[in-house]
């Protein structure tokens, strides 16, 4: 066991933690925090000017952005349960930390997601009926990156961060990076993204260049069945020293500290102090995905640990208690998240097919004959079957 | 003589490979408690401990290059890459370093390492997860490159795999893993570079690998409805490939259809068509025809049964084979 002045035994231990059976609990002293997980306000020196816009009708929004996503989250986890969905990367557990930076986000920002940022999606103004269609099999995505300020979602590990990398190298070539009217990027990804050579790249050309990038790194302490502690010996923000740009943890069930964090980060950016990690210290409520089984290597009671640092719940007791809210406004978001549940539910089971020509569309700005005669011999060759193929994707009918 | 999945055929295959030998190591994301996401490596950890069964960072390019490192130490490391659309970060590994080892050190460092690769579609899956990209590995020299196409192949050839002491790209073919066959453990495996005639017939021959076998052989059955017996071969190893028994089989139905997911413009349906002609062409009635993939990225995967090949297209190409 490490000993140095201050140092204190971690709870769980080194041991526990490594025998895979615990994720750590606690963020540690350098945990930022404004929303204790009780719901009480403590005050936050270094960050609290970042929260002076934020009166009682800030935080109820707040409070709708995440119950709302967080029921998007389970409609779409049912949906696939009911065959609805081929797959589902469920968010739960993680909505203060997608929120809280989403909505530090402006309109002149750029976003580069992974696979599960929906929340942020849903702060860049996609409807989340735009986001089934990855996850049902029509589409790769179906939103305008440059119009929404919102890439599209990155399946390969750590891909992305080298994209925005490159994209805040841009947005400094071309002055749009100086002083609080400037432009940022944001980059998330998860704990064990971390481990990618395209990161470590990611956060060497961002330094060289000066790149006006915030990554935002969502430790949900899993990564599918490894802990983090397969990832890496430091804490995660740490990391960011070594690469010459500072590194933050801030809580990332708290969704106030989160939106003051990532908002002096993306201040930083603008301003030419770019780049910023932040590690949003989260959990991971549910699967990595529907095709996953945590049961298989993580204990129940962590999650109960977890459970009592549930993002919403802590929002909702402030609410009542520091600034009473009453409770005609939670049924009211009920209310909403209902009806905003019917409808995906209803747009996800009437979305059309995609049809064949879409296997052959936008492959290339400009095409070949040699390609175009092969697009055109099977659609040839599809049409001649008078019925629907069996399992064809060719349907008169929704799914 | 036991029936198992082409799953559990793998593992039991990787546990008998380490039982042999405790320089046998495996290593990828999550193949340690979870098992792998498809399960192949289920109980290992359990059984040989967490340092021959690594749950890795999550790094693919750090898979490749530490288990390069591993060989260069004695060890025989069985990577696994989680999807075949992962591979990339690694790739520069492989083909820098695993697949010229041998040839750069004049044989004095050889590369027995063993890269696992779910391979396909037609599991309905997002992006990244459905791509066949076994050319891209046989066009590398100082590769060897082998699919399996059903439980037995897949017990056996991971052995061999293992043990060969140059380095081998094992594909596995994703969507066939549940499919079940018995294995008789008394029956001494074919060598592993070799391809194999699995259903004889004299109308046309089909070669094919990986998830494709299992389609040739119902569109066979579905010929012979119609009176018509087609050869099935299944290549097996992709590099090198075994075209003897293809020539073999040409010679005597005049026509060749080989079928395979990958796209296919210079792709190893290519190349089997390059050598057939080359080989066979006095034989040939028929041009060679290929059943594959577009050139295309893999679509969304509401768009994967028009994509992938299927017993309709094998067929309308052995019409178009038998028409010529």
């Amino acid at each position: 066991m490490p000993s140095w002045p201050g140092f204190v035994e971690p709870e769980p231990t080194p041991q526990q933690v490594i025998a895979g059976l615990h994720a750590t609990v606690e963020g540690g002293v350098d945990l930022v925090q404004v929303l204790t997980p009780e719901g009480v306000r403590v005050p936050e020196p270094r960050f609290d000017h970042y929260l002076d816009d934020i009166g009682v009708d800030q935080l109820q929004a707040l409070y709708r952005d995440m119950v709302l996503v967080r029921r998007v989250d389970r409609e779409a986890n049912a949906l696939q349960r009911q065959g609805q969905l081929g797959i589902w990367v469920p968010l739960l557990g993680q909505e203060a930390a997608q929120i809280g930076s989403g909505r530090a986000l402006t309109d002149r920002d750029m976003a580069f997601p992974s696979y599960r940022e929906h929340g942020v999606a849903w702060c860049r103004g996609i409807d989340p009926t735009e986001l089934l269609g990855i996850f049902r099999g029509t589409d790769h995505g179906s939103w305008d990156p440059a119009e929404v300020g919102f890439h599209l979602y990155t399946i390969v590990i750590g891909n992305q961060c080298l994209n925005a990398t490159g994209y805040a190298m841009g947005q400094r070539f071309e002055g749009k990076v100086g002083d609080a009217t400037g432009e940022a990027t944001i980059c998330y990804f998860g704990d064990g993204a971390t481990s990618q050579g395209d990161v470590h790249e990611g956060f060497v050309w961002s330094a060289v260049y000066d790149a006006p990038v915030v990554f935002f790194c969502q430790n949900n302490q899993w990564a599918i069945s490894e802990p983090l502690e397969r990832q890496t010996r430091v804490p995660l923000y740490r990391r960011a020293q070594g690469y010459g740009f500072p590194g933050i943890r801030v809580d990332g069930n708290d969704v106030l500290a989160t939106l003051a964090v990532t908002r002096w980060a993306l201040d930083e950016c603008r301003t030419g102090n770019g780049p910023v990690l932040i590690e949003a210290f989260t959990y991971r409520m549910d699967a990595h995905t529907t095709s996953d089984d945590p049961s298989r290597y993580r204990l129940a009671d962590e999650l109960e640990l977890w459970k009592l640092k549930d993002p919403i719940e802590r929002l909702r007791v402030n609410l009542v208690r520091e600034h009473e809210v009453g409770q005609d406004f939670f049924d009211e978001i009920a209310a909403e998240s209902d009806a905003l549940a019917a409808r995906l539910r209803q747009h996800c089971i009437d979305m059309p097919e995609p049809g064949p020509g879409r296997i052959f569309s936008e492959v290339y700005a400009e095409s070949s004959p040699v390609w175009d005669q092969q697009r055109d011999d099977f659609l040839a060759y599809h049409s001649s079957f008078e019925e629907p193929l069996a399992g064809s994707s060719i349907s008169t009918e929704g799914a | 003589m036991a029936t198992v999945t082409m799953a559990k055929a793998l593992n039991n295959g990787l546990r008998a490979a380490m039982d042999r030998d405790p320089k046998v190591l495996v290593m990828g994301e999550d193949v340690g408690k979870l098992g792998g996401v498809f399960r192949i490596t289920d109980g290992l950890q359990k059984d040989f401990g967490e340092q021959r069964v690594l749950d890795t960072p999550l790094a693919e390019s750090g898979i490749i290059g530490t288990a390069v490192g591993l060989a260069i130490r004695g060890f025989r490391p069985v990577c696994e890459i989680q999807f075949d659309g992962f591979v990339f970060p690694g790739y520069d590994q492989i083909v820098s370093q695993l697949a010229k080892l041998r040839y750069r050190s004049q044989g004095r460092v050889p590369m027995p390492v063993v890269v696992r690769i779910p391979f396909g579609g037609g599991i309905g899956a997002v992006e990244h997860h459905s791509e066949s990209p076994e050319a891209l590995f046989a066009h590398i020299a100082g590769l060897k490159v082998v699919a399996c196409g059903n439980p037995v192949d897949a017990y056996w050839m991971i052995q061999q795999a293992i043990e060969s002491d140059d380095p081998v790209i094992f594909f596995e073919p994703k969507r066939r893993y549940w499919e079940k066959a018995e294995i008789d453990y008394d029956v001494a495996p074919a060598p592993l570079f070799s391809s194999r005639v699995l259903r004889t017939g004299s109308a046309v021959t089909l070669a094919t690998y990986g998830p494709m076998v299992r389609t040739c052989l119902d569109a066979a059955e579905a010929a012979r409805a119609d009176g018509r017996e087609l050869e099935v071969i299944d290549l097996r190893t992709l590099s090198p490939l075994d075209l003897a028994p293809v020539y073999e089989s040409v010679r005597r139905t005049g026509r060749l259809v080989v079928v395979a997911e990958a796209a296919s413009e210079v792709s190893v349906a290519a190349e089997v068509a390059a050598k057939v002609q080359q080989d066979c062409f006095y034989s040939l009635e028929a041009p060679v025809l290929r059943v594959t993939g577009f050139d295309t990225p893999y679509p969304p995967s509401k768009c994967e049964d028009d994509f992938l090949p299927d017993l309709d297209r094998v067929l309308d190409t052995v019409d178009r084979s038998l028409a010529w």
